[in-house]
């Protein structure tokens, strides 16, 4: 991957397809939930698509991504089918986690996707540990944990910062600061609420960015990435973001004003892209209408494959808590 | 050669083995190992393999897991199971949830090491025995080497095994001498029967085995002929073994160094309820910790937990009515 980042028209549409598909896909979802199709915790990303697709495109395929319960738009972002990404909203045995996990456990192992944590904080030392492995096996891949502010109150952000800072690993961390933490707003759970300033303590590399702007993190994230696996040391990145939605499906939102995310909105990382295109790069609505409309049979192949997906046999109930014995006996 | 030198051959063994394995954790590079099981080590293998960490039983431990999803395989040793608490959430929201959740896509292959169990008068913070917690995890493995061979060679089976595994080394073997074998004795799932007896199956593990031993060399003076049973995993139990053992002598005494409420030899005495109650000329028992935490006094420590004389009385107990 080389550091350029390349701001060509058709890679702007590539983003602008990637961000369209991850909104449509969870107001899709959105709408199943309420038709219990989908069950469980449903933790939406709108609003912070930016994020996932900027970032994204700016990893190697073999990179590992370490993600959280919001992980939707980072599953969809790092190149999971989407079929299997909506079976396993299902719990259908064709999802991406064997129908094991559901939304809040996307795995991958193809495309070194690692969850899918719902513990927050818990992915940190796991990255660390990927990256550390990365290291004394010489390769040249690095990890990268996204996880939201409220995981930095947590001591496992603070552990993996300073492991990672002291033993010089390789490891990213993007912080999506989307202000609240279910809906307790930062204001209340930091004592310092920079938190690049935070990570900078440790002796990290830290920048922050518009994580409403897909360019911007792209650009931010290529510069981190690039840091990261030349210099072999970790980075924080802060993407100053937002959601549009509830924390999850179950949340009334009583912590914030209905004025406060419609401002928000109007910054939103779709539309601000749109409005980029049209000014600059001759825009059409025929080109939106397009995307639309791939982006739409793209939703209903994947429901279809979830629809027909099938339920996991209860005798399979134990299978795969531990791997199949190894041959022979180790002495 | 003692408790200690066994476990640390065992450490360099796997380290010659494969260059993948590193030991980590507090202390034990510098200093040589809190209960300097790895003294040495750090010199010979350099830092790179013996990793001493900060103070962070959650961070270092993730990090474990992480360098094993990511190929490596690690040897994490936490200093003593009271402090692995603290890293309970990544040994069981992550370790032994990773497979099952990415369905059968990711394994762990980690290796924890701790230190466990009382008899040190170093009170309440350090002398608890977790094992049932972990036992308790479906998707862990949990291994107690009672014996010096097992000492020696179960850690090479433990990283042999493509999931997360706990060894719990009881500190009151460690400076204890004994022979080693030239190699493991049997797979590290596998119970062991280290004393025939007719009688009734004391049924023991790790720290408490030679307990059970000595309880049983007791009552043989007796007359009485105990067959020692030393679980060595505690999670899967060989429920073959111990209820081979119970149907033979009829009678079961189990040795727990946790608390006799919710103790792991609870479950034992269930199993055998469950599926060898027809076996049984007496009710099962089990020798326990009292419902206290550890005290520090030594008089007031060795009544809390599990003693030869307590397991003799309770063996003689159920031989009643013979
Ligand atoms: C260790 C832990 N504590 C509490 C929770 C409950 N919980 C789930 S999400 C959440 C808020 C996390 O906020 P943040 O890290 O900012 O991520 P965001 O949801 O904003 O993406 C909380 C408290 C949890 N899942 N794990």
């Amino acid at each position: 991957m080389s550091n350029k980042l390349h701001i060509n028209r058709d890679h702007l549409l590539e983003q602008l397809k990637q961000m369209v598909r991850i909104r449509r896909f969870e107001e899709k979802c959105a709408e199943l939930y309420s038709q219990q199709k989908i069950r469980g915790f449903l933790h939406l990303y709108i609003g912070e698509e930016a994020v996932a697709v900027g970032a994204m495109a700016a990893l190697d395929e073999d990179d590992q991504v370490v993600a959280t319960y919001r992980e939707h738009g980072h599953a969809l972002a790092r190149g999971l089918a989407m079929g299997p990404v909506m079976a396993e909203m299902y719990g259908k045995t064709n999802g991406c986690s064997r129908g094991r996990g559901g939304s809040m456990h996307l795995f991958d192992n193809a495309r070194h996707f690692y969850g899918g944590n719902a513990i927050v904080g818990g992915g940190l030392p796991l990255a660390t540990g990927l990256a550390m492995a990365n290291k004394q096996q010489q390769q040249s891949s690095i990890a990268v944990c996204f996880f939201g502010e409220g995981a930095v109150a947590e001591g496992e952000f603070h552990e993996s910062l300073n492991l990672a800072a002291l033993w010089q690993l390789p490891v990213l961390y993007i912080c999506e600061n989307n202000r609240y933490a279910m809906g307790t707003a930062l204001q209340y759970s930091e004592s310092e609420m920079n938190i690049a300033k935070k990570a900078a303590s440790y002796g990290l590399q830290v920048a922050q960015v518009d994580g409403m702007n897909v360019v911007d993190v792209e650009a931010a994230v290529r510069k981190a990435v690039d840091a990261v696996r030349d210099n072999q040391q970790p980075y924080l990145l802060e993407c100053l973001t937002y959601r549009f939605r509830g924390h999850s499906s179950f949340d009334g939102q009583l912590y914030r004003d209905k004025a406060e995310v419609s401002e928000w909105e109007k910054k939103g990382p779709v539309k601000r892209l749109v409005r980029w295109l049209t000014e600059y790069n001759h825009f059409e609505t025929e080109e939106m209408d397009q995307i639309e409309r791939q982006v739409e049979a793209e939703i209903a192949a994947a429901v279809a494959f979830a629809e027909a997906g099938e339920w996991e046999a209860v005798e399979d109930l134990c299978k795969d808590v531990y791997s199949p014995t190894p041959s022979g006996d180790a002495v | 050669m003692t408790y200690r030198e066994a476990l640390s051959a065992g450490i360099e063994a796997a380290l010659n083995a494969d260059p993948r394995t590193f030991l980590m954790g507090e202390d034990v590079g510098r200093y040589g190992g809190c209960y300097a099981v790895s003294k040495g080590l750090l010199d010979k293998y350099g830092e790179t393999r013996i990793i001493d960490t900060p103070l962070c039983e959650s961070g270092f431990v993730g990090v474990g897991i992480g360098a094993a999803l990511g190929g490596m395989r690690p040897i994490v040793e936490i200093m003593t199971v009271n402090f692995s608490l603290l890293a309970m959430d990544q040994i069981v929201n992550t370790a032994a949830t990773l497979r099952h959740m990415s369905g059968g896509q990711f394994n762990v292959p980690v290796v924890f090491r701790m230190a466990c169990g009382a008899g040190k008068q170093l009170a309440a913070q350090h002398s608890h025995s977790w094992e049932n917690l972990y036992a308790h995890i479906p998707g862990l493995k949990v291994i107690s080497p009672g014996t010096h061979t097992d000492a020696r060679f179960m850690l090479a089976q433990a990283l042999a095994d493509p999931d997360p595994v706990i060894i719990f080394e009881h500190v009151m073997l460690l400076n204890e001498s004994g022979e080693v074998a030239g190699q493991a004795e049997a797979p590290m799932e596998k119970a062991l029967v280290r004393r025939q007896g007719q009688d009734v199956s004391l049924i023991a593990y790790g720290g408490n085995l030679h307990k059970a031993q000595a309880a049983a060399g007791q009552l043989a003076a007796e007359g009485i002929s105990a067959e020692v049973v030393d679980l060595r995993c505690l999670r899967p139990l060989d429920k073959a073994t111990l209820l081979a053992s119970v149907a033979k002598t009829h009678r079961a005494v189990i040795i727990d160094e946790g608390w006799h409420s919710g103790s792991l030899a609870g479950e034992i005495s269930a199993i055998i309820m469950e599926e060898g109650f027809w076996y049984l000329d007496a009710p099962v028992k089990r020798v326990c910790s009292a419902e206290v935490p550890i005290p520090y006094p030594a008089h007031l420590e060795q009544a809390a937990i599990p003693q030869v004389e307590t397991i003799v009385a309770m063996a003689k107990a159920v031989m009643e009515g013979r």
